[in-house]
């Protein structure tokens, strides 16, 4: 019973942390390459679930909605670089908190009032929608396990394309060095383009993804929005290899933490007490982590800088 | 040994801060005046209360323009001492305790330790880093009160009674309780004006400038920026305590991270590094969007692309659009 539950957990937290590495990697790279701090980047992943359930009534059909949800999402990541981010490359941290905080407002309202306050869901596809048994007594849903492999094959795709082709060398080099790169002939806007690009298509691609699973409401992405930033900084900026593995981290942290800090605590408290502490440390327990790994490791885990 | 730190753009900044007690004068005349001039105007209460209201943001707003004006500290998460000084007020009410005289300086002392808590850790950080983290703690806080069903959780809580003031009902007063915030924003405003000042404050500001040079002069920049993050956490929970006091309630969305968001926008619109710029731009944050909320209930898409429009082409706030450009 208590290693089924267990097991449960770790792969929902597995799961989550894959859809985390999912924004995360967009918005260190960004960081990264850039130096651009970009809390829109929340909207993004909420934008693509919202265009997901747009398409879905649409088309009726979950493959197609998800797939034209990524186009959109890249499209519109693509158009607010041009209109606003361009801008903010160069300029100071304080003022791109402030426009890109300025887009959270006017993108979480502008989804309020087109679909309204209430959340939304859209069905996953037939073929994923049972659930299959992983041990005796044990069954878990297909499509969160399918949400894992996908998550876990862009990874790998996201890996191969930064370690292996000529983009992502310019990618990694931009993350050491920006100013050296141009210099040495590199049409660094360009490339700035390509990794907003990506970064944006991800993260809609994960909000598409969680559709089915979490609800789609407005400020959905801003909670993965601090969690992204709590995986980047525990990672280290700019570093794919660090947000991949502190993703995972976070993401397991979390899930159990919220499962079983209470029973925890019922070990060791009166059962009333513990119903108070261990959902309360349970909501701290990453951040705790992250200032633990602070403390001994400034610049996080896998540092893309070398300093 | 005053005059070893004190460069020429030293010595202009302290003519020049001379000048500016006037507009912060004046700022105070006017706030003293709206409970005699609001019921001539008509609107019952509701001036009262909105004043109140940019009173209380605006010591919050002065207190983080202390770290994120002078220090250079782009905080992220300045509401979670708002929303500690609120629950504390909430909690030691509902343990009951009445005394005002207790419960605001427990509000501090809990807000301070927060900071003192988690400055130790964030301000070992720089940059984006900076930015994440403090944003990070201010969730931290912000889920643990969600949490905490024996206080309300997600609901929050209310407040059955006012505190008394050394056992008078004041508090229950519209507009004592209106006095006596102002007199706190004008002993916030003071207090920070003199910390600025002081050599503490040329530190703080050459730590902002370059950090450096600092060390090598012999400082501590730690040291330096921790203790003003604990004045600035301390000033902010006093606010905090204040909102819950003037709502009669205390809930997590008082220490929501779009609350951080707003505090830095006010501090923004006001001018960086103007203390008297922060009450302004807390005034013209809250009066703007009760204008826009009385146009739309939707009035953020009408604010965020503003946002937007001020950080891209107007710099120096809501000062600069004057042509009051002021550098310190």
């Amino acid at each position: 019973m208590s290693t089924t539950l267990l097991v449960v957990q770790a792969l929902n937290g597995l799961q989550l942390g894959v859809l985390l590495f999912l924004i995360a990697a967009g918005l260190t790279l960004v960081f990264g390459v850039m130096d651009f701090i970009n809390l829109a980047h929340g909207v993004q992943y909420m934008l693509g679930a919202y265009f997901a359930v747009a398409f879905y009534g649409l088309t009726g059909h979950f493959l197609l909605a998800l797939l034209l949800a990524l186009g959109a999402a890249l499209l519109l990541g693509l158009v607010l670089e041009v209109l606003v981010f361009r801008h903010l490359y160069g300029r100071s941290h304080l003022d791109q908190v402030l426009a890109t905080f300025g887009l959270i407002l006017f993108f979480n309202e502008a989804v309020r009032a087109l679909w309204g306050s209430s959340p939304l869901s859209y069905p996953m596809p037939e073929a994923l929608s049972g659930s299959i048994a992983l041990m005796p007594g044990l069954l878990y849903p297909v499509y969160r396990l399918a949400v894992l492999a996908a998550g876990l094959g862009v990874a790998l795709l996201l890996w191969l394309l930064i370690a292996r082709t000529r983009v992502g060398m310019r990618v990694r080099a931009g993350a050491s060095n920006a100013d050296m790169v141009s210099a040495l002939g590199v049409n660094i806007r360009r490339l700035f383009m390509i990794v907003f690009g990506v970064g944006t298509m991800l993260a809609g691609f994960a909000g598409a993804l969680a559709g089915p699973i979490f609800a789609v409401e407005p400020s959905m992405g801003d909670n993965f929005l601090i969690l992204a930033f709590v995986v980047i900084v525990i990672g280290g900026i700019g570093s794919i290899k660090g947000a991949f593995m502190a993703s995972l981290l976070v993401g397991l942290v979390d899930t159990l933490g919220r499962s079983f800090a209470t029973d925890l605590f019922r070990l060791v408290l009166a059962p009333a007490s513990a119903n108070q502490v261990g959902p309360a440390l349970a909501s701290m327990l990453i951040y705790l982590l992250m200032a633990g790994i602070l403390f001994w490791r400034p610049a996080g885990l896998f540092p893309a800088h070398g300093q | 040994m005053a005059s070893d730190a004190m460069s020429p753009a030293d010595i202009g900044a302290s003519q020049s801060a001379l000048r500016s007690v006037w507009p912060a004068l004046l700022i105070f005349a006017v706030l003293a005046l709206v409970p005699v001039v609001a019921p001539l105007l008509g609107g019952g209460t509701y001036p009262l209360t909105v004043a109140g209201r940019i009173m209380i943001f605006a010591i919050a707003a002065v207190s983080l323009d202390l770290i994120l004006g002078y220090g250079g500290l782009v905080s992220f998460g300045h509401a979670a001492f708002i929303g500690l000084g609120a629950y504390a007020v909430g909690i030691l009410t509902d343990a009951g305790l009445e005394e005002g005289l207790l419960l605001l300086p427990a509000a501090m002392l809990a807000a301070a330790v927060f900071a003192l808590l988690t400055g130790a850790v964030s301000l070992k950080t720089r940059g984006v880093h900076y930015i994440m983290i403090t944003l990070a703690f201010g969730q931290m806080a912000y889920f643990t009160m969600t949490s905490l069903s024996a206080y309300g959780g997600d609901d929050g809580l209310t407040l059955w009674s006012r505190p008394l003031v050394a056992g008078f009902n004041w508090l229950n007063d519209r507009s004592a309780f209106y006095y006596i915030v102002l007199l706190l924003l004008v002993a916030a405003w003071a207090l920070c004006r003199a910390v600025t000042r002081s050599r503490f404050g040329r530190v703080l500001r050459g730590c902002r400038e370059d950090e450096e040079r600092m060390r090598a002069l012999g400082y501590d920049p730690f040291a330096y920026r921790l203790a003003a993050t604990v004045i600035a956490g301390a000033i902010a929970g006093l606010a905090g305590a204040l909102l819950a006091i003037q709502a009669e309630f205390v809930s997590p969305a008082y220490m929501s991270w779009q609350r951080s968001g707003e505090l830095i926008v006010m501090v923004v619109l006001g001018g960086i590094g103007s203390l008297h710029g922060a009450i302004v731009g807390a005034a013209a944050f809250l009066l703007a969007e009760g204008l826009l909320s009385g146009v739309t209930e939707h009035w953020r898409l009408i604010f965020g692309p503003l946002l937007i429009l001020v950080v891209l082409f107007l710099r120096g706030g809501l000062g600069g659009l004057l042509g009051k450009v002021r550098h310190d």
